[in-house]
């Protein structure tokens, strides 16, 4: 429990709120004595002009009517209820007349403003205990060196002072314990997430990438966080599963050319008699190494488009025009392959993408229809783009043979063929190739039949689903 | 292929693209040693390239960093470098930079380890000619850097071609082979036209790839030998003199007989 509390301590929420805390009860303090330091200043101007105006009545009293009159009119004020505080002091300092029974000494010495609030006792308090009172007042030499005092009491104001800093004391203590209780309950779920995000991401961390964050289903942070973190994690997957993939298959595929080229070369070693044979021998391996060099440029191809965008910039690609190309550079391979070629190409299809790869792409759908489009006297290839909704359709389809529907998955991998004895030139990298520059451009790539009316020779339509056929 | 041209180092008994290299460095029209600079930091590929670029009659200098590599750019005067992109104490495309701002135009090849797909476009972009990605044919550079070299002189100005009787004219783009008019497609005119703006160069099909159609990735098959084949058949169908000759393990070349 106390381990908990210690973890709890240390979380952000926890470190968040006491610090919102401390600065709300600094807040709150300040302005409370900012607020009594007012009322005070305001109480005591007040009181400062009640004191000299009735001063001033006083003095005018005394000018008319002397002495005798200024000690009448005192005891008059005196007594009246709620009355001012009123001294008539002999120079030595008794006091003559007034409703004050003692006096802090000293404080009818100095004229003017007492500028201290000063401790004094009025008549009759005596009876119920030493209570001394708190007050401000002025005092005013007479021509005949008399002593006259006029104050009020500012025990009320202060009393109130005192209330008003207790209450806030109250309040600070009441906040501080909710808080505490806040952060107890929020604290510990919150904790209790992340102790589970950190059990997944343990399991991860082990090894095991088919674990995913736990999902609340709330859409609250720890959700958006998890729910990014597993979109990570899942890309990381399919990364590694791909890695892991290539590093199979380049043990399987690239052996076998590799252990072929050392052959031909021992066995021109051994046996060629002259240097035609040795020529011959040489140009074989150079043309298989260039194979070979193929293999690996589209290898290295496909896993930098399948790093992402970052590696290609995309800009507005004529589509069509790059259809209407590429389908001319294939022309006459596929009239020579004795494959019609046909175009059906709508003008004015614009995409965002990468137009080098775009092309590529097709290139190798168009080469794969060329090597698979079967040798009937019919054979013929349609590369067709079209716009649909907002996007935009390429796609090429032959009368071959067609794939079977259970093996269409199987041939966008990496060095599948579908061919056993690999009778046709080729990587088997050329469809891998397509899906990933379909994936960096946000598309599909689908395999279906082509529909070309014949129950032998199916026909196999690869389609190139672009977002953003734009028009012109 | 008879072509003995007088100025070609004996490279008897070589290998096949040591064969080539001699055809293609046997231009007639060629009156010095085209002066090359190969900054590359693997010795055993720099010295290879620097066998084979003297054994098709051309004079190269070699620097093994970044340093001295810009170092000797700067103070000799070239006819083409050949840039590794990625090299000790300063990289290909910095040296080319700096050289580029401080007004040296040398044509520049970037060698690259580096992939495909926007490496050519950053390399092109700092100041290189043309780009070439490792593993190359060595016959590939050899045809680069040769087009390179010949750039300064090029033919671009030129508003017709000749090689032997025939003629391509820019301006109406009309091929006459002996006065007589050859029909052709604009696709074939492009890749006549660039074949014989380089005539008695060695063009290989990813150049005529690059410069005709303008990609840059490869095409698995033959599909520029088909082109190639089906220009061929129109230019000298009707007569003997063959004038779009094959070279084998490298490309095409336009010359006239001899």
């Amino acid at each position: 429990m106390l381990g908990r509390f210690r973890a709890m301590l240390g979380t952000t929420a926890v470190r968040l709120s006491a610090l919102y805390l401390a600065l709300f009860a600094i807040c709150a303090v300040v302005l409370v004595f900012y607020v009594t330091a007012i009322s005070e200043g305001l109480l005591r101007s007040q009181t400062e002009t009640a004191i000299h105006s009735e001063l001033r009545e006083i003095s005018r009293i005394y000018q008319v009517r002397g002495m005798a009159g200024l000690v009448r009119a005192i005891e008059r004020r005196s007594r009246q209820p709620g009355a001012n505080l009123y001294i008539i002091a002999a120079p030595q300092g008794q006091i003559i007349a007034g409703n004050v029974a003692s006096l802090q000494p000293g404080v009818l010495d100095e004229e003017g403003w007492s500028s201290i609030p000063f401790v004094y006792q009025r008549y009759g308090d005596a009876e119920e205990g030493e209570e001394a009172h708190r007050a401000m007042a002025r005092i005013v030499a007479l021509p005949n060196g008399m002593r006259l005092l006029v104050g009020r009491d500012v025990g009320e104001p202060e009393k109130f002072r005192g209330l008003v800093r207790h209450a806030l004391a109250m309040a600070l203590a009441i906040m501080f314990v909710g808080a505490l209780a806040i952060w107890f309950f929020v604290g510990r779920r919150a904790l209790r997430r992340i102790d589970h995000m950190s059990d997944a991401s343990r399991k991860i961390l082990a090894g095991d990438l088919s674990q995913r964050l736990p999902e609340g289903g709330s859409g609250d942070e720890f959700d958006r966080m998890s729910r990014s973190l597993n979109t990570l994690l899942g890309r990381i997957e399919r990364l590694n599963e791909g890695l892991r993939q290539v590093s199979d298959n380049i043990a399987h595929d690239l052996k076998t050319p590799l252990t072929r080229m050392r052959n031909r070369a021992e066995a021109a070693l051994a046996s060629a008699e002259d240097a035609e044979g040795y020529r011959q021998a040489l140009e074989e391996t150079i043309a298989e190494s260039d194979q070979l060099i193929r293999t690996f440029n589209a290898l290295l191809m496909i896993s930098r488009v399948e790093a992402g965008s970052s590696v290609a910039e995309m800009g507005q690609v004529d589509l069509s025009g790059l259809a209407a190309d590429t389908a001319e550079l294939y022309e006459p391979v596929a009239e020579e392959a004795g494959v019609a070629l046909v175009q059906e190409v709508t003008p004015g299809i614009m995409v965002k993408g990468n137009r080098e790869l775009l092309a590529q792409a097709l290139a190798n759908m168009i080469d794969n229809a060329v090597k698979y489009a079967g040798d009937g006297a019919d054979s013929r290839i349609v590369v067709r783009l079209e716009k649909e909704g907002g996007r935009a359709l390429l796609s090429v389809s032959d009368n071959g043979p067609g794939i079977p529907e259970d093996r269409r998955d199987d041939v966008v991998k990496r060095f599948v063929r579908l061919d056993e004895s690999r009778s046709k030139p080729g990587t088997g990298l050329g469809l891998s190739l397509v899906q990933a520059v379909a994936d960096l451009h946000g598309g599909a790539l689908e395999l279906t039949d082509a529909d070309a009316g014949d129950a032998e020779r199916q026909g196999l339509r690869a389609t190139l689903d672009l977002p953003g056929g734009a028009g012109k | 292929m008879t072509n003995n041209a007088p100025n070609m180092t004996a490279g008897s008994g070589g290998t096949a693209t040591a064969a080539q290299a001699c055809e293609g460095g046997g231009n007639a029209a060629k009156t010095d040693a085209m002066k090359i600079l190969i900054i590359e930091d693997d010795l055993e590929t720099a010295s290879y390239l620097l066998k084979a670029f003297r054994e098709a009659g051309m004079t190269v200098d070699h620097a093994s960093d970044g340093d001295s590599g810009f170092f000797l750019a700067s103070e000799n005067d070239y006819d083409v470098l050949v840039v590794d992109r990625m090299l000790p104490k300063r990289d290909g495309l910095s040296i080319l930079s700096e050289l580029r701002g401080s007004g040296d135009d040398t044509p520049a090849l970037i060698l690259s380890a580096l992939g495909q797909v926007d490496d050519r476009v950053t390399g092109l972009r700092a100041g290189g000619d043309d780009y070439l990605s490792k593993p190359y044919a060595f016959s590939e550079l050899l045809a680069r850097v040769e087009i390179l070299g010949r750039r300064k002189s090029a033919r671009e100005a030129d508003t017709q071609y000749r090689v032997g009787d025939l003629e391509l004219d820019r301006l109406s783009h009309e091929v006459r082979r002996a006065g007589k008019v050859i029909p052709l497609q604009p696709r074939e005119y492009r890749l006549l036209e660039y074949l014989m703006k380089n005539a008695g160069q060695v063009v290989t099909r990813t150049m005529l790839l690059e410069y005709v159609w303008d990609y840059h990735f490869d095409p698995q098959t033959n599909v520029i030998d088909v082109h190639i084949s089906r220009l061929r058949s129109k230019i000298e169908k009707d007569f003997d003199a063959p004038l779009l000759r094959t070279v084998r393990g490298a490309g095409y070349m336009m010359k006239a007989g001899d």
